[in-house]
């Protein structure tokens, strides 16, 4: 990889041990996909929930924040991912001292090191959206694919370690999504129908996800004739992204690089595979459970948007949802001190449910939380989550909010899930 | 095939050069998704390594599927001994090259065949990630 003077001094370790691991990684990595050299990056997004951390990765972060002030500090813009830990709930998700223990260090690490800890995968819709062409380095597969098919940023899944390099250093490895070449489509989906549910969205992209056949494919969507919401276009590429590893796609007419089909395959002309409404469905009864139990409903991956929290408010106003069964709704630091001064807080908890803040179900540890607090059977509206969960010990459904809301009230599955 | 050395050539990877066990499914790989970490098995029902213990292994798989984690978990895995050997797969992602290069554990994608194919559970494989070489003995 070509490296220039700046570089090459970081990569020696003139600039203290931080960033010459950042520069060694960032290599590691570049060679690994033939890179050129590398891109300045503007702006990053760190997943590093002490669940993935571990107690070694905390060290880690550690030992680097430990470093003189000039030596550590990141260089560009660096937001934080969900963390693992909302320290005003963990006692009622029965969350242990010890994950609590290794959260606050992580956090202790992360402030050292200039890191702004915003606690959020929706930073595209509540941070700092990225614009068409920023170079990016974005570390949660659903930023990743918002950021790179709605938004036209350019960002590779930056997992933790090379996503801190990057802050270190305000570069990465020009290859993959960064490139022109790896930005056309590869394969072509024309939908006869348009999903309405922020359910159907994200089981849409399921269908889609499944069907990829690595990182580097990205599917072209044809026949989605109305302008999606961004809550809508977020579902849906969460659960490509999820189900699928996938950074990119492009909706005719919709994302910005997709003015037209000819624009975003070039030459290719792969062959249009037909989805519909029984290809969601399917997937929908996929996950249809053979009784109607319930412990636990949870809203989260990705996080609510605002507009996502006063509608769950909506549906939960004035009701009350069964003893047994717990709800929680998981958002960002910023979007839930609105929600508390709106009132959409106090409604979903007058109603029996947790506003969680900071989270994600699924980053906070939940194999040892549904454990804890005897949790199998969980309904949510988001296909991302459905399918993460499955690996976690749990039994789960994928519904319509509305659905999930009518169920934690009557303690049963209800309502055609 | 038995008694003889077959080779098969990907791109160069990154790690050290290692030999064990071959652990092989067509199935994709994520460390979140599909581990329970703490026992060292693979915990998600619908994957083809379902209760399947994986430590030492060298880990033969499709493709790299889901999240981001998986960039820190290779390395927290290794550090507590209850990692791969080394992880093979017909495609990585960036994640997984990441979490290779972070973890110091060999990585070998894009071969000439369909490597989940070509090899079997239960051979010995070495690993030869500066070459891009797999070679089963």
């Amino acid at each position: 990889m070509k490296l220039d003077a700046h570089e090459k001094a970081m990569l020696a370790g003139e600039e203290g041990p931080a960033r010459k691991y950042a520069m060694e990684q960032i290599m590691r990595v570049g060679r690994f996909f033939d890179a050129k050299d590398t891109v300045r990056i503007a702006q990053v997004h760190l997943m590093a929930d002490p669940e993935a951390l571990g107690p070694t990765g905390v060290d880690f972060l550690e030992s680097l924040a430990r470093l003189p002030e000039n030596d550590r500090m990141v260089r560009v813009p660096t937001v934080t991912d969900p963390r693992g830990v909302d320290f005003a709930a963990y006692k009622r998700l029965k969350q242990t001292e010890a994950q609590v223990d290794l959260e606050r260090r992580a956090v202790a690490a992360f402030r050292s090191l200039g890191i702004m800890m915003t606690d959020t995968c929706i930073n595209y819709q509540t941070i700092m959206p990225p614009v068409l062409g920023e170079h990016v380095a974005f570390g949660d597969t659903g930023s990743s694919i918002y950021a790179n098919s709605v938004q036209g940023a350019r960002t590779n899944f930056e997992g933790g370690p090379t996503a801190l390099a990057a802050a270190l250093t305000g570069r990465t490895a020009r290859y993959g999504f960064h490139l022109d070449e790896r930005r056309k489509g590869t394969s072509l989906f024309q939908v006869s129908w348009r999903p309405e549910d922020l359910s159907e969205w994200g089981a849409l992209g399921a269908v889609i996800g499944r069907r990829m056949g690595s990182y580097w494919d990205v599917p072209v969507i044809t026949g989605i004739n109305e302008t999606p919401t961004s809550d809508q276009l977020k579902q849906f590429g969460a659960a490509l992204a999820s189900f699928g590893s996938t950074p990119l796609f492009h909706m005719v007419g919709i994302t910005p690089e997709a003015p037209d089909l000819k624009s975003v395959l070039g030459r290719r002309k792969p062959k249009a595979a037909r989805l519909g409404r029984k290809d969601v469905q399917a997937l929908v009864k996929s996950y249809r459970p053979k009784d109607d139990k319930l412990d636990v409903v949870a809203f989260a991956g990705p996080q609510l948007s605002l507009v996502e929290m006063r509608m769950l408010a909506d549906l939960m106003a004035g009701r009350r949802i069964a003893p047994h069964v717990a709800l929680l709704a998981a958002t960002s630091p910023e979007i839930k001190s609105a929600c508390d001064r709106m009132g959409l807080t106090a409604k979903i908890e007058e109603a029996g449910g947790t506003v969680l803040s900071g989270v994600c179900f699924y980053q906070m540890y939940a194999r040892e939380i549904g454990e804890a607090n005897g949790w199998k059977r969980l309904m949510s509206n988001s296909a991302k989550l459905v399918n993460i969960l499955g690996g976690y010990g749990y039994e789960p459904v994928l519904a319509t909010m509305a659905q999930c809301v009518e169920s934690a009230v009557r303690g049963r599955i209800a309502g055609g899930a | 095939m038995r008694g003889k050395t077959r080779t098969y050539k990907g791109h160069k990877g990154i790690g050290d050069e290692v030999k064990g066990e071959a652990l092989v499914a067509t199935d994709n790989f994520s460390a979140r998704y599909d581990l329970d970490r703490i026992k060292g098995i693979f915990s998600r029902p619908q994957h083809k390594l379902f209760g399947k213990n994986y430590v030492g292994n060298i880990l033969i798989l499709n493709i790299a599927k889901g999240g981001v984690a998986t960039a820190w978990m290779l390395r927290e895995m290794a550090e507590r001994g209850m990692g791969p050997k080394a992880l093979i797969l017909n495609y990585a992602n960036p994640i997984m090259a990441q979490g290779a290069a972070f973890a110091n554990l060999p990585l070998i994608d894009r071969f000439d065949t369909d490597i989940t194919k070509a090899i079997r559970s239960g051979e010995t494989v070495e690993v030869l990630p500066e070459k891009g070489l797999l070679r089963v003995t």
